[in-house]
């Protein structure tokens, strides 16, 4: 009887999570967007949906003054927030820096009360210049970009959300356009996978790299 | 009395006849024609005889409409389209021209007459086909292009033939019916008269004539001006029937002098309604003289004619448009855009008829082909649609450009070029944005002319003014004029004939921003708010504030203070509830901008501040 019982609820389970879809939410930033043909390139892929929100903060807050609460509203309404944006510095542009020292407040976000944001998803989508083997231990960049993005991931955490593996497109100065568009069908994949909620989170995070997980499920 | 009825006539004529015309799609030029028929000999017959002397009055109108054309004639566009203008255009004039010559000589045409019918033929209808573009919104394709450019060396070409026509009288004594003055002299003295007057068009239109128009233009007297514009025009054609020119031609040549100068569109926006008037009265002559007798003895003729010209004019423009590679499609329309005969043959013919080159009955049959092939045009542009296109044409798509690349045609208009205006002018030209300026201060347009500026004078809120200042293409529009009122007027004038351009406002204080809320303007700027904020946050940071925390302050003040503008906007009818909304609202921002600061910007955010953090006795501490 009671295995019964547990494979009904399984059941019922596996048809829940086929049904719930998650809401995804872009934050981009890019100063120069209109010069940028790679991140263009991923815009681009982005489905025209109710459940996917694109969110541009330099097209929002030319000036720096981000809005606290309208940011934290959106924020709540989503269950996926990504951090779309070119690696400058080794970093993000300084916009999403002051979005991030901004919306995720204090007894919000994290602290005492701060529990706005638990049970999220979060991750980086980046464009790098430099080629994968640069980011490393042996390369002129020296350190992992998974080393360098580990204030997101930390972020991440404090927040209590899963921080999932960044999508990287590398390389940039020198794409083709057959990389670019691989690239980009990737990208459309995965905002699918992640919009209709039915992904196996645990497995994700056994990558480096979203892009080697998105891999092994195509090829 | 006998003037009243006649003018009554006439423009109930009009007033009926042309928007039942435009209702069926057919254009301002057959309702026209319309009107004139149904009032003329063959059917009411309220005018007879005295058609033909309205017509010579009317005659004036042309002189007018070259006179814009000249006004309208932008250099830059000229060069641009130069090589579709003069190739295109003189391929399709010459070709056709070419054909129908012949054609007539065989008919029976003594050569004069032959040529003088084969060149008004070859023209085409401006009116028709470019409005037909337009409301289609075809102007920027190939074929848009290509209409434009033959109708514009028409436009051009018509001052040589006009010139032309009185060389081919057979009767000489028709030619110089009304002897000039200047006929008493010898030859050479009249040649020399001749290029003497073309002379003095050109100094009088750099340096006579607009120092002039900016004497009136400081009066502050608008009939005065327009006037001016008036007797600009009737000054011209009469120094030319002087010397024996073609008034046409003088008046089209101080139009070209015009042009660049800062009385352009107020000029064209001034004298555009007595173009149109006597160019309809003209029209409606034409139509009250188109002699029905001969097309119900000859039915035959008038058809072959009909027939016969429009196949000549489509064949010569679809080549034409073959060798300037036109995708078949933008083809096919520019062809059955142009393949009417247009209203300058009414002027040709009816010269021609004078100068007795014409019998009157070929006058006649020939005038009824032309509006017969006018009328025909809507309907083959209908059936291209419908039916040609579909199964020939490539579509080509009017938008497929870059979305960073500005176009360099003027699609900002700035009205009011003050201290306000001007700086957004010189920002936008800092980052290669042109402007059409429009200002109404003479000495101002004077000298920012001097500097370089492209300003008009004119008052930017008439209609008339906007439109040529091309409000029907422009993408955005400033008013930016000194005297709020002025600005709510230009608002709601753009708002009521222009709703597609979007407007910019400045306003110069709450209470002109209330009314422009009620006008539905959604972009309004008003014109201290920055300069105080900036003003007080310069103040929060003397007093010993970090620059960033008082430039935040100042930031989240102009959202509220925005916010709360719209709130009030609503409230403002019932005054009692304004003044206690107001007082609330100030009290709210007040109590709103000192929690933020002096609370640890409680209730809003603590970017920064570790001071709450370190209160908070648990919870991890980032740092």
């Amino acid at each position: 009887m009671a295995t019964f019982i547990d494979s009904f609820l399984i059941v019922i389970f596996a048809m829940q999570n086929h049904t719930v879809t998650m809401k995804v939410l872009i934050v981009f930033t890019h100063p120069r967007f209109e010069k940028s043909l790679n991140q263009r390139l991923l815009v681009k892929q982005i489905p025209v949906s109710g459940e996917i929100t694109f969110h541009d903060l330099y097209e929002h807050y030319p000036g720096f003054d981000i809005a606290m609460e309208a940011e934290q509203r959106l924020l709540t309404e989503h269950d996926v927030i990504i951090w779309q944006h070119p690696f400058y510095w080794y970093s993000a542009p300084a916009l999403m820096k002051q979005w991030i020292d901004i919306v995720l407040d204090f007894g919000w976000a994290y602290g005492p009360g701060g529990t706005a944001l638990t049970g999220k998803y979060a991750l980086n989508v980046i464009t790098a210049g430099g080629p994968r083997q640069a980011y490393s231990k042996e390369g002129y960049n020296r350190f992992a970009i998974r080393e360098l993005i580990s204030p997101f991931d930390q972020t991440a955490a404090l927040c209590r959300m899963t921080y999932l593996p960044p999508f990287v497109l590398h390389g940039t100065h020198r794409l083709s356009a057959e990389e670019g568009k691989s690239a980009a069908s990737d990208y459309r994949f995965l905002l699918e996978t992640l919009r209709s909620g039915d992904f196996p989170a645990e497995d994700m995070v056994k990558h480096v790299y979203m892009n080697d997980w998105i891999a092994l499920q195509k090829y | 009395m006998e003037f009243l009825s006649q003018a009554m006539i006439y423009l109930a004529a009009a007033v009926i006849c042309v928007p039942v015309a435009k209702r069926l799609g057919m254009g301002s030029v057959l309702g026209y024609l319309l009107a004139g028929i149904v009032i003329g000999p063959f059917v009411l017959g309220f005018i007879g005889k005295e058609g033909q002397d309205i017509m010579h009055f009317a005659e004036f109108g042309v002189v007018m409409m070259l006179f814009l054309i000249g006004l309208e004639l932008e250099p830059a566009q000229f060069w641009r389209l130069r090589r579709s203008i003069l190739g295109l255009g003189s391929l399709q004039l010459g070709l056709t021209t070419f054909i129908l010559f012949p054609a007539f000589l065989i008919t029976g045409f003594a050569w004069q007459a032959a040529l003088a019918v084969s060149l008004a033929l070859a023209m085409s209808s401006t009116a028709i086909a470019l409005q037909t573009v337009k409301e289609k919104g075809l102007s920027q394709t190939a074929a848009g292009q290509a209409s434009f450019s033959v109708l514009l060396f028409q436009d051009i070409a018509v001052i040589p033939v006009l010139a032309i026509l009185p060389l081919l009288a057979i009767n000489a004594s028709a030619a110089h019916g009304h002897t000039t003055f200047i006929d008493q002299f010898p030859g050479w003295v009249q040649t020399l008269a001749l290029f003497l007057a073309v002379g003095i068009i050109y100094f009088a239109g750099r340096y006579l004539i607009v120092p002039l128009l900016r004497l009136i233009a400081r009066t502050q007297l608008r009939e005065l001006f327009t006037a001016s514009s008036l007797f600009l025009v009737v000054a011209i054609a009469t120094l030319m029937q002087l010397v024996g020119l073609s008034p046409a031609l003088g008046a089209f040549l101080a139009g070209v002098v015009l042009a660049n100068s800062e009385y352009r569109h107020e000029l064209e926006s001034d004298l555009q309604p007595f173009k149109g008037l006597l160019l309809g009265l003209f029209f409606i002559g034409v139509g009250a003289s188109i002699n029905f007798e001969l097309i119900r003895t000859s039915p035959g003729t008038v058809f072959l004619l009909v027939a016969g010209i429009m196949l000549v004019k489509s064949f010569v423009l679809f080549l034409s448009g073959r060798i300037f590679r036109l995708k078949t499609d933008q083809n096919l329309l520019y062809t059955f855009a142009l393949s009417q005969v247009g209203e300058f043959a009414f002027v040709l013919f009816s010269f021609t008829g004078q100068l007795g080159i014409l019998s009157a009955e070929w006058t006649g049959t020939l005038m009824a082909a032309t509006a017969i092939t006018m009328t025909v045009t809507p309907f083959l542009l209908l059936l291209n649609e419908k039916v040609i296109d579909p199964r020939f044409g490539v579509k080509e798509k009017p938008d497929e450009r870059e979305a960073d690349i500005i176009e360099d045609r003027h699609k900002v208009i700035i009205a009011g070029f003050g201290h306000f205006g001007s700086t957004i002018g010189r920002f936008l030209r800092a980052n290669g944005v042109e402007a059409t300026i429009l200002d109404n201060d003479s000495d101002r347009v004077e000298l920012l002319r001097r500097m370089g500026f492209k300003v008009y004078y004119g008052d930017a809120t008439r209609r008339d003014l906007l439109e040529s200042a091309g409000a029907g293409e422009a993408k955005i529009l400033v008013a930016a004029i000194d005297d709020p009122e002025s600005n709510r007027n230009l608002a709601s004038t753009v708002k009521k004939h222009f709703p597609h351009l979007r407007t910019l406002v400045r306003a110069r204080s709450r209470m002109d921003a209330y009314d422009l809320i009620e006008l539905g303007v959604n972009d309004i700027y008003r014109e201290s708010l920055h300069t105080s904020i900036a003003l007080g946050v310069d103040v929060l940071a003397g007093l010993g504030y970090r620059r960033y925390t008082a430039l935040r302050q100042g930031q989240k003040f102009l959202h509220y203070d925005e916010k709360a503008l719209a709130g009030m906007a609503a409230m403002r009818h019932d005054t009692k509830q304004y003044i206690i909304q107001a007082r609330e609202s100030f009290r709210l921002q007040e109590e709103l901008l000192s929690r933020d600061l002096h609370q640890d910007l409680a209730g809003n955010d603590h970017s920064w501040d570790s001071e709450t953090i370190r209160e908070s006795l648990s919870g991890p501490i980032v740092e």
